[in-house]
């Protein structure tokens, strides 16, 4: 498919900036890699299953860093799933639906007024969730986390005729959940900085590091319900992108202050709150995001200031870091730091003997353990460190967490 | 005190002896380099363990050298006065680990226990070298004392184990060192020799202040002296130690602005888009001041041209660093003493010291002081104003421009080698050393240890606008010291291979808070988080006994265009014409404050302390109590 090799290529040479871009892309890609696989008469699901998973394993490695392509690729293998399963327990239980249909008020919130998508998600929340007193008695016996295979063995027990309409409609309904995640993507920003105005008072401070489109947004829907308050902006060497965002501050009236990333410390004895976006929030809590969040992390948790994370829902990824500030991490080009030429001498592989005398570090991100951040706010709401696990467990099915595994083994 | 002092050393070194003399004698036998010391200093013993700095935990060489608990108790019990002061022990134990290093062997023997107090003698060059600093530091520079110690312990070394021996000798010296006392009266002196590590020390302020007590004696630097004026200043200070520093010039205060305007020779304008919260901070529009200044240099007849040059250099950045700035300033002062001329029916004292008071103006107008620039000025204006009236014009610019060279020498030179010395023993091989910036003595520490073939890495940690760690980079490089190189924001990136953290200050406050550049802060603290012990690296003469405890309060404000431009990166532009826009304000902040918690150790020339024996040092060697 050349789309996937132009996307992988993309990736690869890291065109493709920012969670949201990528993720938005994934999606889309992924979409279009759904409509074009061929159904099998038998075993549809798998067969979504495997094209899915055999084109996010090329994905995620062309970029393992980036990690919103695996979550997305996850969330389309777990939408695959429920479909699946909504599907077959349409077919074969309607009574299901009627009982489900009291959730559906609870579906409709996020936009999705599609019969198939409140359904899926009903569904999800049956099958996914994890058994509680309330989900015992709300849905009876439930079938115990159903595996591909036993869908695929309910779906052969059908009537061929039975079975395209199923195929048909799977394929249509998965193409529809997963524009449904697209939209979800874009909206993300509307449905943070709806909360912006519960976190930000009049005359607040507020500290910022690099720029994040979530925090904009955040800060321009506090400006919009005229809150008047002052940002401190840490420029976020050695990108700078924190001049962009001021900006865009200033364009909007916001009063902003730009200040060196050395000036943190001295200035978060005046800081309210620090808003900060993230690259991806991991299982345990903790924070990928721009180097020199940690440092920002552990000056505001010396001053006792709220360290605030905002992300779209997509950055979440239900993998727990190991050594994340090497193995997450992506070093760049030490022309960042230093002008071409000024120190290459020095920089010279070749000249002693392969170890030259002198590195330069330019990494990307940063790792902010889970204990400095005091809140969490994504599309879903806001949320602590420790309960992150259990939102990702809404997201995302247990069974697919690990996407290379057949590659592994196949190897 | 003439109470006190027959008490101390009756009881002092009774206290001393039970305490380690004893074990000494059993452990001389015992370990091979530490009786060869002790047994040079007769004192040393009790400081051997306690190497190099007094206040520091005894390093794990000397416990492997099972001379372990009987040895090590004294020390700790030992009086902590001394350790904090720190002077005599920080001496010879200094040596002992110095030798150590070397890989000479040190056995209990006459000649070497000669050479370790008998400071010029016979040594390699290399140690002889290293020898030098701590004992000009210590010691007198009269050359006369140098031998006559030399010669004393000489005598002394002919019995290094023999402990009743040496206790005799000591008792004698005691004799002769307490009539000297009796007629000095230095009520601090029990504290500054801390007892017995002085006793192979104590002949020699003993009897160099009897001698020239009233001439300006400050030659010894450091721990020593005070002993000889201390005395007589106790009561001066009196008064004066209650008063609280001098409240800074606040801008937000309008009259005192108006008035400042007034006096001021350089007109500058007011920049815009002004941090609301640093108000009280003077900023001006950068650059404002160099045509107005050029315009005005035939008009500045107050102005000495050397220091009009200091301020044009200070203004335009070329000239930056504590210690740069403040040599610079004082050989600036030197020149203006050096050409001037008591006008007629004007006393000296008075106009000569209302002359560098205008000089000093003209500099802040250029930059504000930093600390150490004000402490220096404090130093010479104290100089000045306790010129005796009766000296010619002559006699009192040549005391006072020795005065100057002493300072710069002693203060900075010195103690800035000192610092070395203790620096670089907590140099090991295979460390991972951080820097932030480009800290000068944290440099010289990197040098001479990488030139006794320590084995170690470097990390230089840069931050905008001024990355002066490139500087350092460069220089280090350049020596062959193996570096990595990176941003602050990566400080917790590079942090978990790092071992030890070196920064340099810009100023101690009482409090033990750390003002230093920019940054200096972030480093400390996400060391601090890392578990790596941060060791800041600073002459005591930028000690101050103002307290802060944030950085906003006291500051300095650089140039906000350097904010907007990233050097390097044309594409850059998104903050052009900030200025118009009075929605964004750019801070750049230059310094920054520490808090003491983060900090480690400080290392100043009287040793390792903790950061909350700053206002101790303030107040035992404070620039005022030297010369006074």
């Amino acid at each position: 498919m050349p789309d996937v090799s132009d996307f992988i290529l993309k990736l690869q040479r890291r065109r493709i900036e920012g969670s949201h871009a990528t993720a938005r892309q994934t999606a889309e890609l992924l979409r279009s890699v759904v409509s074009q696989t061929r159904m099998p008469y038998t075993n549809q699901a798998a067969a979504l299953l495997d094209a899915v998973r055999a084109v996010g394993e090329q994905l995620i490695a062309a970029n393992p860093v980036e990690l919103a392509v695996g979550n997305i690729v996850r969330r389309v293998l777990h939408i695959i799933r429920e479909e699946d399963l909504s599907s077959s327990a349409v077919s074969f239980e309607g009574l299901m639906i009627s009982e489900k249909s009291d959730d559906e008020d609870d579906a409709d919130h996020k936009g999705g007024p599609v019969l198939s998508a409140a359904a899926v998600a009903a569904a999800a929340r049956s099958t996914l969730r994890p058994r509680s007193l309330q989900t015992l008695l709300e849905d009876g016996p439930l079938p115990a986390a159903p595996s591909k295979s036993s869908s695929a063995g309910d779906s052969e027990g059908k009537s061929k005729s039975d079975k395209s309409a199923v195929g048909k409609r799977l394929k249509h309904s998965v193409i529809e959940a997963i524009n449904l995640l697209i939209e979800e993507i874009d909206d993300c920003y509307e449905d943070i900085s709806e909360q912006a105005v519960e976190h930000i008072h009049q005359n607040e401070v507020i500290l910022t590091l690099g720029r994040s489109k979530t925090v904009k947004e955040f800060l321009y829907a506090a400006k919009q319900k005229n809150r008047s308050f002052r940002v401190f902006v840490a420029e976020g060497a050695p990108r700078y992108q924190g001049h962009v965002l001021a900006k865009e501050l200033i364009q909007k009236g916001l009063e902003t202050t730009v200040i060196t990333d050395s000036a943190i410390f001295a200035m978060i004895s005046r800081v309210n709150m620090v808003i900060v976006g993230a690259h991806a929030i991991m299982a345990n809590g903790g924070v990928i995001a721009p180097v020199g969040m940690n440092m920002l992390a552990l000056a505001a948790q010396r001053h006792a200031v709220p360290f605030v994370v905002v992300a779209g829902s997509h950055k979440l990824c239900p993998l727990y870091p190991h050594n994340p500030e090497v193995l997450l991490n992506e070093l760049k080009s030490p022309s960042d730091l230093i002008d071409f030429g000024e120190f290459s001498d020095c920089m010279d592989f070749g000249a002693h003997g392969g170890a030259p005398l002198m590195h330069v570090v330019n990494p990307t991100f940063d790792y902010v353990p889970p204990n400095l951040v005091s809140l969490f706010i994504t599309d879903t709401g806001g949320h602590n460190a420790a309960h992150m696990y259990k939102l990702i467990a809404d997201y995302y099915s247990a069974d697919y967490l690990v996407i290379k595994r057949k590659s592994t083994s196949s190897n | 005190m003439d109470l006190r002092r027959p008490n101390r050393p009756v009881i002092g070194p009774k206290v001393r002896q039970v305490g380690f003399v004893t074990p000494d004698s059993a452990a001389a036998t015992s370990s091979s380099s530490i009786p060869a010391v002790s047994a040079a200093a007769a004192t040393s013993a009790g400081s051997p363990p306690s190497s190099l700095s007094p206040v520091m935990i005894p390093p794990p060489r000397h416990p492997s050298t099972e001379m372990s608990n009987p040895h090590f108790h004294p020390v700790g019990s030992y009086n902590p006065s001394e350790q904090i002061l720190g002077s005599p022990p920080a001496l010879s134990p200094s040596r002992s680990s110095r030798f150590d290093a070397d890989g000479s062997d040190f056995g209990g023997d006459d000649d070497e226990s000669v050479a370790l107090s008998g400071v010029g003698g016979g040594m390699t060059p290399k140690s002889s070298l290293l020898m030098r600093q701590p004992v000009t530091k210590t010691a007198p520079l009269v050359s006369e004392t140098h031998k006559r110690d030399s010669n004393v312990s000489k005598g002394k070394g002919d019995g290094p184990s023999a402990a009743p021996k040496e206790k005799l000798t000591k008792a004698e010296r005691r004799a002769t060192q307490e009539a000297q006392r009796a007629a000095k009266a230095a009520a601090k002196e029990a504290a500054a020799a801390g007892g017995a590590p002085s006793v192979s020390k104590q002949p020699k302020p003993a009897t160099k202040p009897a001698t020239q007590q009233k001439k300006d004696v400050p030659s010894g630097s450091g721990p020593l002296q005070p002993l000889a004026p201390s005395g007589s200043i106790e009561k001066k200070q009196g008064k004066k130690e209650v008063a609280a520093p001098h409240p800074r010039m606040q801008f937000d205060d309008m009259t005192k602005v108006g008035k400042l305007k007034k006096r001021a020779v350089v007109n500058q304008s007011e920049a815009r888009n002004r941090v609301e919260l640093f108000r009280h901070l003077p900023q001006y529009e950068h650059g404002t001041q160099l045509p107005d200044l050029e315009l005005k240099f035939f008009q500045l007849d107050l102005i000495h041209p050397s220091v009009y040059q200091v301020g044009l250099q200070f203004l335009s950045d070329k000239i930056s660093g504590g210690n740069a700035r403040c040599i610079a300033m004082l050989l600036a002062f030197k020149e203006v003493i050096q050409d001037y001329t008591t006008p007629p029916e004007k006393t000296l004292t008075r106009d000569l010291g209302a002359k560098v008071g205008s000089c000093v103006s003209f500099l802040i107008e250029c930059r504000p002081l930093s600390v150490s620039m004000g402490n220096a000025i404090r130093f010479l204006k104290n100089r000045i104003s306790s010129l005796p009236h009766n000296l010619s014009d002559k006699e009192a610019k040549s005391r006072l421009q020795s005065d100057i060279d002493r300072f710069i020498n002693e203060k900075i030179i010195i103690a800035s080698k000192a610092i070395v010395e203790h620096g670089v023993s907590k140099i090991r091989d295979g460390d991972v050393l951080l820097t932030y910036g480009s800290p000068s003595v944290v440099e010289s520490i990197f040098a001479y240890a990488h030139g006794i073939k320590k084995n170690f890495r470097v990390v230089v940690v840069d931050s905008r606008p001024k990355h002066e760690g490139q500087g350092l980079l460069r220089r280090l490089v350049e020596r062959g010291i193996h570096c990595t190189y990176t941003h602050l924001n990566a400080v917790s990136y590079v942090m978990h291979e790092v071992t030890r953290v070196f920064l340099g200050a810009s100023s101690v406050l009482s409090n033990g808070t750390v003002y230093s550049r920019v940054g200096t802060a972030c480093v400390a603290m996400v060391a601090h988080a890392f578990r790596v012990p941060v060791l800041v690296c600073c002459e005591a003469y930028k000690f101050h006994e103002r307290v802060q405890l944030d950085s906003i309060c006291s500051n300095e404000l650089g140039d906000p265009d350097a904010i907007s431009k990233v050097s390097g990166r044309k594409n850059l532009n998104y903050l052009d014409g900030w200025a118009q826009n009075e929605n964004i304000q750019l801070l750049n902040l230059k310094y920054d404050a520490t808090p003491s918690d983060y900090v480690s150790v400080l290392v100043t020339e009287q040793g390792m302390l903790p950061p909350t024996s700053v206002p101790v040092i303030i107040r035992e060697y404070g620039i005022e109590r030297l010369w006074t």
